[in-house]
């Protein structure tokens, strides 16, 4: 479904702040899987969904989805095939526009954006329906502005606009990070029960490491831009965060250096 | 000081707010909605004038003048969007230099003369100073102005309601959003410097008439002008919740209180050399203002805490 190939990305190469981020990662998704991705800080994890998305091309390697060759697309020809949410909640939204209009700009990714009406009414009824989904009362406030919305209830609603056009590939970047506990928690059950019931195939980078072994049917660790752990179906099931920590110690030859990841 | 010159005055600086209030809804579309700074503006406003003063001279209708003028203007914002997005050079340096080319443009599109004349009687004029007392009022300038201002309000309220025109406000709003939501926001970029060049070069076609003549400097502060008469209506009108045209409209209204307030100093005996001073300062002022308001406001929070502790 997807395939990433010996992918390689170097920043500010021939310069001191040279940094490899993805070096020479191969990846292969199949229908409907759900991954979840962990590994330290600065070993590629965002930079991998970056490379998929299409934010610059990668220097080396290739990245097919469905057997399509999108290496040389740009960011928004390949926006049809994927479904995005961001770490920081204000990037995945239009503050200065309302949430229906955020939802209707949503529901015509990957179409050409023609003449027509910007938004009808029986979206509106559609749209009410699928708010109700989330369950944080945004349905009766359809013509509310994005930007007088919370960070939970935004991070939700670009959940809601990652997935209202059903996507060949969800991408989530540590979408719950910059969310309290309790809303974190929402929004990750939110996210399980949409893909449950779309089936879709997800790929989804968090630093806790519990919720990287309770959700999704695989799990891969990255280091120093690659995939160093691979695991899934019984054998994932039965990890704990001991396992991993240990597995990344032998892999890697060094501590789990990210106290954010051991702590919570 | 005579209150009746003042009176006499101020249906011509209605019909030049009304005009400048057409402009000035051009550089809205860019400042506010693209969140680009787009100086072109200072250019087209002189280009769209010069292409409508000359093709009249060259014994065109009117309104062919004025649809080859909104072209003109739309080409410009053409270039300045291919230099900003293609050629990856900052928005605001992209309409500096199509700005500064234009000058040339200009003086050719004069037959390389700073400035063209036209007579009223001659030619069959939409708008003129002239019209402003003593023709039937369908003739009155300020009407006429009035209702192209209108249905041209009622347009833009239709286009940024259309798929395509909110994509638009989306990519002003949040290009990363938008790129995620495959909207190509170049395109865009490019879209809405064409259609904002394009309103502001017919406004300046409309001002040429106005006047009789188009000038070369016409065009010189005009972005000044255009940001006063959006941040006047802001400040105005800020408080209401007001739709998308209804916003338009205070940026109009805007434009015309500038030019009431500005006929207002000059009657109190203001020296005209000094008005482009004085609308970079009101402009200035009102631009600082939200800066100044957070951190005095900030100051006053953290005093507070101090004094607490």
């Amino acid at each position: 479904m997807l395939e990433l190939k010996d992918l390689k990305k170097t920043f500010n190469a021939g310069t001191v702040n040279e940094k490899t981020a993805l070096n020479g990662l191969s990846l292969r998704l199949e229908e409907g899987d759900f991954v979840t991705v962990i590994g330290g800080n600065g070993a590629g994890k965002s930079t991998m969904l970056n490379a998929i998305a299409g934010t610059w091309f990668v220097d080396e390697g290739s990245i097919h989805i469905d057997n399509l060759d999108v290496t040389r697309f740009s960011e928004h020809k390949r926006a049809q095939y994927l479904g995005r949410v961001f770490q920081d909640p204000m990037t995945g939204t239009a503050a200065s526009m309302q949430i229906e209009e955020n939802l209707a700009l949503a529901a015509r990714r990957g179409q050409r954006r023609t003449l027509k009406a910007g938004i009808n009414n029986k979206e509106r009824a559609f749209y009410r329906e699928q708010l109700q989904i989330l369950d944080l009362g945004l349905e009766d406030r359809l013509t509310t502005g994005v930007g007088l919305l919370s960070g939970g209830q935004r991070q939700a609603l670009t959940l809601l606009m990652a997935t209202l056009k059903k996507p060949r590939l969800l991408l989530l970047d540590e979408h719950t990070a910059a969310l309290d506990p309790k809303t974190a928690a929402k929004v990750l059950e939110a996210t399980d029960r949409i893909v449950k019931k779309d089936n879709l195939t997800t790929l989804m980078i968090t630093h806790n490491m519990k919720d990287a072994i309770a959700h999704g049917n695989r799990l891969v660790m990255m280091h120093e831009g690659r995939i160093i752990y691979d695991v899934s179906g019984e054998e994932k099931r039965r990890l704990t965060v001991e396992d991993l920590l240990h597995k990344f110690e032998e892999v890697s030859g060094s501590e789990f250096a990210n106290d954010r990841m051991i702590l919570s | 000081m005579n209150i009746g010159v003042l009176v006499n005055a101020l249906p011509g600086a209605c019909a030049q707010g009304l005009i400048w209030g057409i402009m000035a809804i051009g550089v809205y579309l860019t400042y506010r909605i693209l969140d680009l700074a787009d100086l072109t503006v200072d250019g087209t406003m002189c280009t769209g004038g010069a292409v409508c003063i000359m093709m009249m001279l060259h014994g065109y209708p009117v309104w062919a003048a004025l649809l080859v003028a909104f072209l003109a203007g739309m080409a410009a914002g053409f270039v300045t969007g291919l230099l900003h997005t293609f050629f990856g050079i900052p928005a605001i340096l992209a309409g500096i230099l199509t700005q500064l080319g234009l000058y040339s443009v200009n003086l050719r599109i004069l037959g390389n003369k700073s400035n063209q004349a036209i007579n009223v009687d001659k030619y069959d004029l939409l708008i003129s100073l002239r019209y402003i007392k003593g023709v039937p009022f369908w003739r009155n300038t300020i009407l006429v102005v009035a209702v192209i201002t209108v249905i041209l309000i009622a347009a833009l309220y239709w286009f940024f309601g259309t798929e395509l025109g909110c994509s638009i406000r989306a990519t002003g709003s949040n290009a990363n959003m938008s790129k995620a939501q495959g909207i190509n926001t170049d395109f865009n970029k490019v879209l809405g410097l064409m259609i904002s060049n394009g309103i502001v070069a017919f406004s300046s076609a409309l001002y040429a008439q106005y006047q009789g003549f188009a000038d070369v400097n016409a065009g010189r502060g005009a972005i000044v002008i255009g940001l006063a008469a959006v941040i006047i209506g802001q400040v105005i009108f800020g408080r209401i919740h007001a739709n998308f045209a209804c916003k338009l409209l205070f940026v109009s209204i805007g434009a015309i209180i500038y030019y009431l307030v500005l006929q207002v100093v000059m009657w109190f005996g203001l020296n005209s050399n000094d008005l482009k001073l004085i609308s970079a300062l009101v402009v200035a002022v009102f631009l600082a203002i939200p800066h100044l308001k957070n951190r005095y406001f900030a100051r006053r929070i953290k005093k507070g805490g101090e004094s607490r502790a």
